[in-house]
Protein backbone atom coordinates (compact mmCIF):
# COMPACT_ATOMS: atom_id res chain seq x y z
CA UNK A 1 0.00 0.00 0.00
CA UNK A 2 2.47 2.10 -1.25
CA UNK A 3 -0.81 5.01 -2.34
CA UNK A 4 -0.81 6.15 1.07
CA UNK A 5 2.63 7.29 1.24
CA UNK A 6 1.46 8.95 -2.58
CA UNK A 7 -1.89 9.78 -1.25
CA UNK A 8 -0.02 12.16 1.71
CA UNK A 9 2.32 13.79 -0.66
CA UNK A 10 -0.75 15.51 -2.64
CA UNK A 11 -2.25 16.60 0.02
CA UNK A 12 0.65 17.85 1.48
CA UNK A 13 1.87 19.74 -2.09
CA UNK A 14 -2.07 20.84 -2.53
CA UNK A 15 -2.47 22.11 1.12
CA UNK A 16 0.78 23.98 0.43
CA UNK A 17 -0.38 25.71 -3.23
CA UNK A 18 -3.86 26.19 -1.20
CA UNK A 19 -1.44 28.68 1.92
CA UNK A 20 0.39 29.99 -0.61
CA UNK A 21 -2.90 31.19 -2.40
CA UNK A 22 -3.80 32.67 1.19
CA UNK A 23 -6.70 30.05 1.92
CA UNK A 24 -9.72 28.43 0.54
CA UNK A 25 -10.79 24.82 -0.30
CA UNK A 26 -9.72 22.40 -2.98
CA UNK A 27 -12.85 21.38 -5.06
CA UNK A 28 -10.30 18.76 -7.26
CA UNK A 29 -7.39 17.66 -7.74
CA UNK A 30 -6.14 16.04 -11.22
CA UNK A 31 -3.18 13.73 -11.60
CA UNK A 32 -1.15 12.19 -14.26
CA UNK A 33 -0.26 8.58 -14.07
CA UNK A 34 1.80 6.65 -16.18
CA UNK A 35 0.94 2.69 -16.24
CA UNK A 36 4.44 1.92 -15.26
CA UNK A 37 4.15 3.82 -12.07
CA UNK A 38 2.82 0.90 -10.08
CA UNK A 39 -0.10 2.97 -9.11
CA UNK A 40 -3.54 1.33 -8.23
CA UNK A 41 -5.93 3.50 -8.67
CA UNK A 42 -8.60 2.14 -6.24
CA UNK A 43 -6.01 1.88 -3.53
CA UNK A 44 -4.69 5.44 -4.21
CA UNK A 45 -8.71 6.92 -3.97
CA UNK A 46 -8.99 4.87 -0.84
CA UNK A 47 -5.73 6.27 0.97
CA UNK A 48 -6.54 9.80 -0.66
CA UNK A 49 -9.96 9.83 1.23
CA UNK A 50 -8.61 8.60 4.21
CA UNK A 51 -5.44 11.34 3.90
CA UNK A 52 -7.47 14.51 2.73
CA UNK A 53 -9.84 14.19 6.08
CA UNK A 54 -9.25 17.66 7.95
CA UNK A 55 -7.17 19.07 5.26
CA UNK A 56 -8.48 21.84 2.70
CA UNK A 57 -8.68 18.96 0.49
CA UNK A 58 -11.22 17.34 2.84
CA UNK A 59 -14.41 16.78 -0.35
CA UNK A 60 -12.17 17.00 -3.16
CA UNK A 61 -12.76 15.34 -5.77
CA UNK A 62 -9.57 13.26 -6.96
CA UNK A 63 -9.23 13.23 -11.41
CA UNK A 64 -7.05 10.24 -12.33
CA UNK A 65 -5.62 10.72 -16.05
CA UNK A 66 -4.17 7.53 -16.97
CA UNK A 67 -1.02 7.86 -19.24
CA UNK A 68 -0.10 5.03 -21.55
CA UNK A 69 3.44 4.07 -22.15
CA UNK A 70 5.55 4.99 -25.12
CA UNK A 71 8.82 4.01 -26.42
CA UNK A 72 11.33 6.12 -28.94
CA UNK A 73 12.32 3.71 -32.17
CA UNK A 74 15.43 5.08 -33.14
CA UNK A 75 14.91 2.79 -36.57
CA UNK A 76 11.46 4.47 -37.43
CA UNK A 77 12.53 7.62 -35.91
CA UNK A 78 9.66 8.04 -33.80
CA UNK A 79 7.43 7.29 -30.55
CA UNK A 80 5.02 5.00 -30.73
CA UNK A 81 2.65 3.99 -27.62
CA UNK A 82 3.03 0.28 -26.29
CA UNK A 83 0.54 -1.90 -27.11
CA UNK A 84 1.35 -4.29 -24.31
CA UNK A 85 3.88 -3.41 -21.49
CA UNK A 86 5.12 -6.67 -21.52
CA UNK A 87 7.07 -6.21 -24.65
CA UNK A 88 8.79 -3.17 -25.44
CA UNK A 89 9.34 -2.74 -28.98
CA UNK A 90 8.18 -0.75 -31.81
CA UNK A 91 4.98 -1.64 -32.55
CA UNK A 92 5.88 -1.02 -35.84
CA UNK A 93 9.34 -2.52 -36.33
CA UNK A 94 9.68 -4.84 -33.34
CA UNK A 95 12.91 -3.61 -32.73
CA UNK A 96 13.19 -3.52 -29.13
CA UNK A 97 13.52 -0.18 -27.32
CA UNK A 98 14.39 0.69 -23.73
CA UNK A 99 13.85 4.54 -24.58
CA UNK A 100 10.99 5.79 -22.31
CA UNK A 101 9.36 8.33 -23.64
CA UNK A 102 6.24 8.42 -21.16
CA UNK A 103 4.75 6.54 -18.95
CA UNK A 104 6.66 6.77 -15.58
CA UNK A 105 5.06 10.12 -14.52
CA UNK A 106 3.57 10.22 -11.37
CA UNK A 107 2.77 13.78 -11.33
CA UNK A 108 0.35 16.61 -9.68
CA UNK A 109 -1.00 18.51 -12.90
CA UNK A 110 -3.19 20.92 -11.40
CA UNK A 111 -5.60 22.00 -8.44
CA UNK A 112 -9.10 23.52 -8.77
CA UNK A 113 -9.48 26.09 -5.25
CA UNK A 114 -12.33 27.78 -4.24
CA UNK A 115 -11.84 31.02 -2.55
CA UNK A 116 -12.53 30.72 1.25
CA UNK A 117 -15.54 32.44 1.09
CA UNK A 118 -16.79 29.38 -1.04
CA UNK A 119 -15.68 27.59 1.67
CA UNK A 120 -19.12 25.51 3.08
CA UNK A 121 -17.74 23.33 5.56
CA UNK A 122 -16.00 26.23 7.53
CA UNK A 123 -19.14 28.28 7.15
CA UNK A 124 -21.11 25.50 8.82
CA UNK A 125 -18.68 25.70 11.54
CA UNK A 126 -18.75 29.15 12.45
CA UNK B 1 -20.37 30.42 -5.34
CA UNK B 2 -17.81 31.68 -7.45
CA UNK B 3 -16.20 29.38 -10.42
CA UNK B 4 -12.85 27.38 -8.83
CA UNK B 5 -9.38 28.69 -9.43
CA UNK B 6 -7.59 26.43 -11.62
CA UNK B 7 -3.80 26.54 -10.45
CA UNK B 8 -1.42 24.55 -12.97
CA UNK B 9 0.59 22.70 -10.56
CA UNK B 10 2.69 20.42 -12.95
CA UNK B 11 4.25 18.89 -9.91
CA UNK B 12 5.69 15.44 -9.20
CA UNK B 13 4.06 13.89 -6.34
CA UNK B 14 7.30 12.32 -4.77
CA UNK B 15 9.31 16.23 -5.12
CA UNK B 16 10.46 16.09 -1.56
CA UNK B 17 11.69 11.88 -1.88
CA UNK B 18 13.11 13.24 -5.47
CA UNK B 19 14.71 16.00 -3.78
CA UNK B 20 16.00 14.19 -1.06
CA UNK B 21 17.48 11.26 -2.93
CA UNK B 22 19.41 14.24 -5.43
CA UNK B 23 20.74 15.40 -2.45
CA UNK B 24 22.33 12.03 -1.08
CA UNK B 25 23.20 10.59 -4.84
CA UNK B 26 25.12 14.16 -4.49
CA UNK B 27 26.63 13.37 -1.31
CA UNK B 28 27.45 9.49 -2.60
CA UNK B 29 29.26 10.79 -5.79
CA UNK B 30 31.58 13.15 -3.59
CA UNK B 31 32.63 10.19 -1.24
CA UNK B 32 33.06 7.96 -4.13
CA UNK B 33 31.01 5.60 -2.48
CA UNK B 34 28.79 3.56 -5.22
CA UNK B 35 25.28 2.95 -3.78
CA UNK B 36 23.02 -0.36 -4.68
CA UNK B 37 19.27 -0.40 -4.47
CA UNK B 38 18.23 -4.55 -4.01
CA UNK B 39 14.81 -4.84 -5.04
CA UNK B 40 12.54 -8.26 -4.68
CA UNK B 41 9.65 -10.06 -3.79
CA UNK B 42 10.25 -11.59 -0.14
CA UNK B 43 11.61 -14.64 -0.31
CA UNK B 44 14.11 -14.00 -3.02
CA UNK B 45 16.89 -13.85 -1.50
CA UNK B 46 18.40 -10.47 -1.52
CA UNK B 47 19.66 -11.36 2.16
CA UNK B 48 21.67 -14.33 1.01
CA UNK B 49 22.89 -12.59 -2.17
CA UNK B 50 23.86 -9.64 0.30
CA UNK B 51 25.57 -11.40 2.39
CA UNK B 52 27.66 -13.13 0.44
CA UNK B 53 28.92 -10.24 -1.57
CA UNK B 54 29.58 -8.03 1.89
CA UNK B 55 31.76 -11.60 3.06
CA UNK B 56 33.62 -11.42 -0.16
CA UNK B 57 34.52 -7.69 -0.20
CA UNK B 58 35.19 -7.89 3.25
CA UNK B 59 38.06 -10.53 2.95
CA UNK B 60 39.36 -8.38 -0.16
CA UNK B 61 39.76 -5.50 2.34
CA UNK B 62 37.01 -3.45 0.32
CA UNK B 63 35.46 -1.21 2.98
CA UNK B 64 31.62 -2.08 2.06
CA UNK B 65 28.53 -0.92 4.77
CA UNK B 66 24.74 -1.95 4.04
CA UNK B 67 21.28 -0.50 5.35
CA UNK B 68 18.09 -3.14 4.99
CA UNK B 69 14.85 -2.60 5.17
CA UNK B 70 12.32 -4.61 6.71
CA UNK B 71 8.86 -4.61 8.29
CA UNK B 72 9.78 -5.75 11.25
CA UNK B 73 12.56 -7.71 13.49
CA UNK B 74 16.08 -6.57 12.70
CA UNK B 75 17.22 -10.50 11.88
CA UNK B 76 18.78 -9.62 8.67
CA UNK B 77 20.80 -6.93 9.68
CA UNK B 78 22.01 -9.41 12.24
CA UNK B 79 22.41 -12.01 9.53
CA UNK B 80 24.31 -9.04 7.24
CA UNK B 81 26.80 -8.33 10.24
CA UNK B 82 27.92 -11.66 10.24
CA UNK B 83 29.79 -10.68 7.43
CA UNK B 84 32.18 -8.65 9.64
CA UNK B 85 30.43 -5.14 7.51
CA UNK B 86 28.93 -2.50 9.72
CA UNK B 87 25.28 -2.88 9.16
CA UNK B 88 21.81 -0.78 9.95
CA UNK B 89 18.44 -1.81 9.92
CA UNK B 90 15.48 0.14 9.43
CA UNK B 91 12.17 -1.45 10.44
CA UNK B 92 9.26 0.24 8.69
CA UNK B 93 6.35 -0.87 10.45
CA UNK B 94 4.17 -1.95 7.88
CA UNK B 95 5.66 0.30 5.07
CA UNK B 96 6.13 -1.72 2.04
CA UNK B 97 8.98 0.33 0.82
CA UNK B 98 12.09 2.11 1.67
CA UNK B 99 11.65 5.77 1.01
CA UNK B 100 15.28 8.51 1.06
CA UNK B 101 14.51 9.89 4.27
CA UNK B 102 14.77 6.76 6.00
CA UNK B 103 17.83 6.05 4.24
CA UNK B 104 19.40 9.68 5.17
CA UNK B 105 18.60 9.00 8.74
CA UNK B 106 20.13 6.16 8.77
CA UNK B 107 23.24 7.67 7.20
CA UNK B 108 23.94 9.66 10.28
CA UNK B 109 27.83 8.85 12.09
CA UNK B 110 28.50 6.96 8.97
CA UNK B 111 32.03 8.17 7.07
CA UNK B 112 31.15 7.65 3.83
CA UNK B 113 34.31 9.06 2.36
CA UNK B 114 36.33 5.85 2.25
CA UNK B 115 33.48 3.86 1.62
CA UNK B 116 33.31 1.73 -2.07
CA UNK B 117 29.66 0.13 -1.90
CA UNK B 118 26.43 0.94 0.16
CA UNK B 119 24.06 -1.62 0.01
CA UNK B 120 20.48 -0.95 0.62
CA UNK B 121 18.24 -3.75 0.67
CA UNK B 122 15.00 -2.73 0.36
CA UNK B 123 11.94 -4.06 1.81
CA UNK B 124 10.51 -7.55 -0.11
CA UNK B 125 8.33 -6.20 -2.41
CA UNK B 126 8.43 -6.32 -6.44
CA UNK B 127 5.81 -3.16 -6.81
CA UNK B 128 6.05 -0.47 -3.92
CA UNK B 129 9.71 0.20 -4.14
CA UNK B 130 9.75 1.27 -7.74
CA UNK B 131 8.71 4.65 -7.50
CA UNK B 132 11.04 5.63 -4.70
CA UNK B 133 14.54 6.94 -5.92
CA UNK B 134 16.87 6.32 -2.72
CA UNK B 135 20.25 8.11 -4.25
CA UNK B 136 21.26 4.72 -5.61
CA UNK B 137 23.74 4.53 -8.67
CA UNK B 138 22.56 0.77 -9.50
CA UNK B 139 18.65 -1.13 -8.85
CA UNK B 140 19.55 -4.36 -8.94
CA UNK B 141 16.49 -6.77 -9.35
CA UNK B 142 16.36 -9.85 -7.61
CA UNK B 143 14.28 -13.02 -9.17
CA UNK B 144 14.63 -16.39 -8.08
CA UNK B 145 13.78 -19.72 -9.59
CA UNK B 146 11.69 -20.47 -7.77
CA UNK B 147 9.29 -17.95 -8.53
CA UNK B 148 9.07 -18.52 -12.05
CA UNK B 149 9.94 -17.49 -15.44
CA UNK B 150 7.01 -14.56 -16.06
CA UNK B 151 7.82 -12.80 -13.13
CA UNK B 152 9.43 -9.84 -15.28
CA UNK B 153 6.06 -9.92 -17.26
CA UNK B 154 3.93 -9.71 -13.76
CA UNK B 155 5.97 -6.49 -12.73
CA UNK B 156 7.42 -5.14 -16.11
CA UNK B 157 7.04 -1.65 -13.51
CA UNK B 158 9.62 -2.97 -11.22
CA UNK B 159 12.39 -4.69 -13.59
CA UNK B 160 11.89 -1.79 -16.21
CA UNK B 161 13.58 0.80 -13.91
CA UNK B 162 16.50 -1.69 -12.86
CA UNK B 163 20.21 -1.57 -14.15
CA UNK B 164 20.52 -4.96 -13.62
CA UNK B 165 19.32 -8.19 -13.14
CA UNK B 166 19.97 -11.53 -11.23
CA UNK B 167 18.06 -14.70 -11.21
CA UNK B 168 19.45 -16.33 -7.59
CA UNK B 169 19.53 -19.90 -6.35
CA UNK B 170 20.51 -20.61 -9.59
CA UNK B 171 21.70 -23.90 -7.96
CA UNK B 172 17.95 -24.91 -7.57
CA UNK B 173 17.14 -24.54 -11.52
CA UNK B 174 16.69 -27.86 -12.47
CA UNK B 175 14.84 -29.16 -9.66
CA UNK B 176 12.42 -26.45 -10.08
CA UNK B 177 12.46 -27.28 -13.93
CA UNK B 178 13.30 -23.39 -14.84
CA UNK B 179 13.52 -22.67 -18.06
CA UNK B 180 16.68 -20.20 -18.22
CA UNK B 181 16.17 -18.97 -21.85
CA UNK B 182 11.99 -17.84 -21.47
CA UNK B 183 13.33 -16.01 -17.82
CA UNK B 184 15.93 -14.26 -20.06
CA UNK B 185 13.57 -13.16 -23.23
CA UNK B 186 10.70 -12.07 -20.21
CA UNK B 187 13.48 -9.56 -19.03
CA UNK B 188 14.93 -8.58 -22.39
CA UNK B 189 11.54 -8.02 -23.20
CA UNK B 190 10.46 -5.51 -20.57
CA UNK B 191 13.81 -4.18 -20.70
CA UNK B 192 15.94 -4.25 -23.26
CA UNK B 193 19.60 -4.88 -23.22
CA UNK B 194 19.85 -5.12 -19.84
CA UNK B 195 22.53 -7.22 -18.07
CA UNK B 196 21.19 -10.55 -16.27
CA UNK B 197 23.57 -12.60 -13.99
CA UNK B 198 22.74 -16.51 -12.54
CA UNK B 199 23.37 -16.42 -8.78
CA UNK B 200 23.59 -18.45 -5.87
CA UNK B 201 24.83 -17.18 -2.44
CA UNK B 202 24.94 -20.97 -1.79
CA UNK B 203 27.62 -22.49 -4.60
CA UNK B 204 29.07 -19.25 -5.19
CA UNK B 205 27.94 -19.42 -9.04
CA UNK B 206 27.93 -15.91 -10.61
CA UNK B 207 29.53 -13.96 -7.31
CA UNK B 208 32.64 -12.90 -9.08
CA UNK B 209 30.68 -11.30 -12.74
CA UNK B 210 28.40 -9.84 -9.72
CA UNK B 211 31.45 -8.47 -7.99
CA UNK B 212 33.34 -7.22 -11.09
CA UNK B 213 29.97 -5.87 -12.38
CA UNK B 214 29.89 -3.76 -9.21
CA UNK B 215 33.90 -2.83 -9.58
CA UNK B 216 33.29 -1.33 -13.19
CA UNK B 217 30.29 0.44 -12.16
CA UNK B 218 32.38 2.21 -9.62
CA UNK B 219 35.23 3.08 -11.62
CA UNK B 220 32.80 4.62 -13.88
CA UNK B 221 31.23 6.47 -11.46
CA UNK B 222 33.58 8.39 -9.31
CA UNK B 223 34.69 11.70 -9.62
CA UNK B 224 38.36 10.83 -9.24
CA UNK B 225 39.74 7.55 -8.19
CA UNK B 226 41.48 6.09 -5.21
CA UNK B 227 44.37 7.84 -4.10
CA UNK B 228 47.27 5.00 -4.27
Amino acid sequence: MHESSIATNIVDIASQHVRDAGGGRVAAVTLRVGRLSCVHEDALRYSFDLVREGTPLAGAILRIVTVPVSVWCPGCNAAFELPSIQRFACPVCSKPSADICAGRELDLESIELLAAADNCLEAADT
Amino acid sequence: MTQPRILEVRTKILKKNDETAREMRGRFEAAGVLVVNMVSSPGTGKTALLKETLRRLVARGIPVAAIVGDLETDNDARRLAESGAPVRQIMTHGLCHLEADMVQAHLDGWNLVGLHYLFIENVGNLVCPTSWDLGESVRLALLSVTEGEDKPLKYPGLFNTADIAAITKIDLAEACDFNRALARANIEAVRPGMRVIETSAKTSAGIDEWLDYLATRRTGHRACPDPP
